[in-house]
């Protein structure tokens, strides 16, 4: 069972994800932040791993990613931090970063760093699924890693039904045709989308993302899923008010 | 044929569709859909006959006498810089204006580098009646002023690229973002690059290029193939054209040559098969350049159309198999072939196709041998940079 699956056994309602670049504001700020981020509750943590084109991401990630990369952030320096609070850490991480930088890093390499970190769960968002199944299934499955697919309001059924069977964490509902941090409420038409993954009855956990940014919109996307990431909103809130307005940040999204 | 793509896009190990899930749906109709379109007959009248009567196809093909004597050995020019439009973009614009008018679409985005490619998608998206934004890299607006104007003037919106190095690159970054938010958009990408199918749709419809080349050859010489043929690259759309019925003549010597910029180890370069290697840039495997992390590095070059840390998968795939022969041209080289050319044969040539004219005096030729360079665009657009450097 992977870090995910053991904490829906534990709790299945309401899970709070948030995402952060690493090496973002400060290149030493990734293990506070997720300190931070388990010390007030957050149920589990994207580490979203800089990248100097990211195609699905908004102007607040990019902007957040190509501050990281001057910080000098890299793939060797992000693992010895995750590294060091592998002890420590009990919040479930999950990685998020493009393709070409598991390639060029070295695909099997790149995955017994992961391992090293006690991390089992990834998100690609540029792997699909069919190069997934024909070149890195049988990889992550080699070093226990688990890959998380997305879905969205365009995804057929069949697709959806496909991507279930692959998944073992869960599936990423994109909560609209729109790369991150621009949406800032859910609509009707969302909620419809929402209503027709539930009544698909998948074997797989929900967690909704994309346009999530307050209490509002995480309450109501609590409501059809089991969770909600939060990842623009969050990194412009680190951006203004530091590791230190964290607490806040999160205890507001919850209330 | 050896060299094209399989089932799922891929040449050799290049190409595939690496891209978010919110583009499958886009891609997957493009993929269903392509082939079946272009084979069609109703297509292939439409863009054959817009291609003779509104391009001015064939393009001719010029054998430059005094380029010739010259480097001793005979010089044929493929006049692309002679279509409507100014360069090869139109034949591709063209093609896949037709197809997304096909699949029902009614806005059409691209991105540009030179804006060669630009302007003959807003020409096209004005000849249909279509709306149409291209996403142009700050620094290239700024450097190819002429093109921006046209655009705007065929009523395309243009949208500034801010992001990294405000080329190439990034134009076609901010193109797929919007593709994302606006999936009911048709994305117009102007080279053979991007995810399946998307590098063999566009080589396929620059392929009237060679398609022209062999019976223009043969009115010439009495034979279809030359000895040699080159064509510059950048993304490769002009070199996959003017490749593509020779491919499988394997004794047709093909030649694409990359931009140096200010050399090739200067670290301002875009040589990219010499500095690159495999990785995925905008949703292909291919060989592009990048730092130990993946991280994509900011190419340079002279010419904004070259000016591309990637390079098509199936050049990756044609370099890898050594079937085509990878030679580059510094800024400097290619100035110097521009002006060369404008004074022996009084035609002005894009910066980018000047990088093919540059590598004539790095080659050693016997007496009778035939080459054909693919003389892509004309110059009118660098004139800013050619009267610079000509004091």
């Amino acid at each position: 069972m992977n870090s995910i699956q053991q904490l829906f056994q534990q709790k299945d309602k309401n899970l709070l994800s948030i995402f952060f670049t690493a090496g973002f504001p400060k290149l030493e700020d990734t293990t506070a932040i997720i300190s931070e981020l388990s010390a007030n509750g957050v149920d589990f943590i994207e580490v979203g791993l800089p990248y100097s084109d990211p195609l699905a991401d908004g102007p607040t990630i990019q902007h957040s990613s190509s501050v990281a990369l001057q910080n000098g952030m890299n793939l060797d320096v992000v693992f010895e931090q995750l590294q060091s609070i592998k002890e420590t850490n009990k919040t479930p991480l999950v990685l998020m970063g493009y393709v070409n930088q598991l390639i060029k890093y070295g695909e099997d390499k790149f995955c017994q760093q992961v391992k090293d970190c006690g991390i089992d769960t990834v998100i690609i968002p540029d792997l699909p699924m069919v190069e997934y199944e024909n070149h890195y299934q049988a990889l992550f499955k080699k070093y226990g890693i688990t890959n998380v697919f997305l879905i969205t309001p365009h995804t057929s059924e069949e697709r959806i039904r496909k991507i279930d069977s692959l998944t073992e964490a869960f599936i990423y509902v994109v909560a609209s045709s729109s790369i991150t941090g621009i949406k800032g409420e859910i609509s009707q038409q969302q909620i419809d989308y929402f209503e027709r993954i539930n009544t698909m009855n998948l074997q797989s956990k929900l967690i909704v993302g994309f346009g999530i940014s307050d209490q509002k919109t995480f309450a109501t996307a609590c409501q059809y899923a089991n969770g909600a990431i939060i990842g623009s909103a969050f990194i412009k809130a680190l951006d203004k008010e530091g590791v230190g307005g964290i607490g806040d940040f999160v205890n507001f999204v919850k209330s | 044929m050896k060299y094209n793509p399989d089932k799922n896009g891929y040449y050799g190990q290049f190409g595939g569709a690496f891209i978010p899930e919110l583009l499958h749906p886009n891609v997957q109709e493009l993929e269903d859909n392509y082939t079946d379109i272009i084979e069609s007959e109703s297509f292939q009248k439409e863009y054959k006959n817009l291609l003779k009567d509104y391009v001015g196809r064939p393009s001719p093909l010029y054998f430059a006498k005094r380029l010739s004597n010259k480097y001793g050995v005979n010089i044929y020019l493929k006049r692309e810089d002679l279509n409507h439009t100014g360069a090869h973009k139109v034949n591709n614009t063209i093609g896949q204006i037709l197809i997304a008018k096909r699949l029902g679409k009614t806005k059409i985005i691209a991105e540009t580098g030179a804006g060669q490619h630009g302007v003959a998608t807003a020409t096209v998206c004005a000849l249909m009646d279509l709306e149409c934004v291209v996403f142009m890299g700050e620094k290239d607006i700024q450097r190819q002023a002429p093109n921006v104007a046209r655009m705007k003037m065929l009523g395309a919106k243009v949208v500034p690229a801010t992001s990294g190095s405000k080329t190439l690159k990034d134009a076609t970054n901010e193109a797929i973002r919007y593709w994302i938010q606006n999936p009911d958009t048709y994305y117009l990408i102007g080279s053979v690059v991007g995810p399946h199918p998307y590098p063999d749709m566009v080589a396929r419809l620059q392929a009237i290029i060679s398609e022209e080349m062999k019976w223009q050859l043969k009115e010439h010489t009495g034979k279809e193939n030359p000895d040699t043929i080159i064509a510059c690259v950048g993304g490769g759309s002009n070199a996959a054209g003017a490749f593509y019925h020779y491919l499988d003549d394997e004794e047709v010597e093909l030649i694409a040559v990359e931009a140096a910029g200010l050399g090739v180890d200067s670290g301002e370069s875009a040589a990219t098969s010499q500095l690159g290697e495999v990785g995925v840039i905008h949703g292909s495997k291919t060989i592009l350049m990048q730092d130990e992390y993946g991280q994509i590095v900011e190419p340079y070059s002279i010419s904004a159309g070259l000016d591309y840390p990637g390079v098509g998968p199936l050049h990756a795939f044609l370099f890898d198999e050594k079937r085509a022969k990878f030679m580059n041209a510094t800024d400097k080289e290619a100035l110097n072939a521009a002006y060369e050319l404008t004074r022996l044969e009084g035609i002005i040539p894009a910066l980018e196709s000047a990088h093919a004219l540059a590598v004539l005096p790095k080659m050693k030729f016997e007496k009778d041998q035939t080459i054909v360079i693919n003389l892509s665009g004309r110059g009118d657009k660098d004139l800013e940079t050619y009267i610079k450097h000509l004091k």
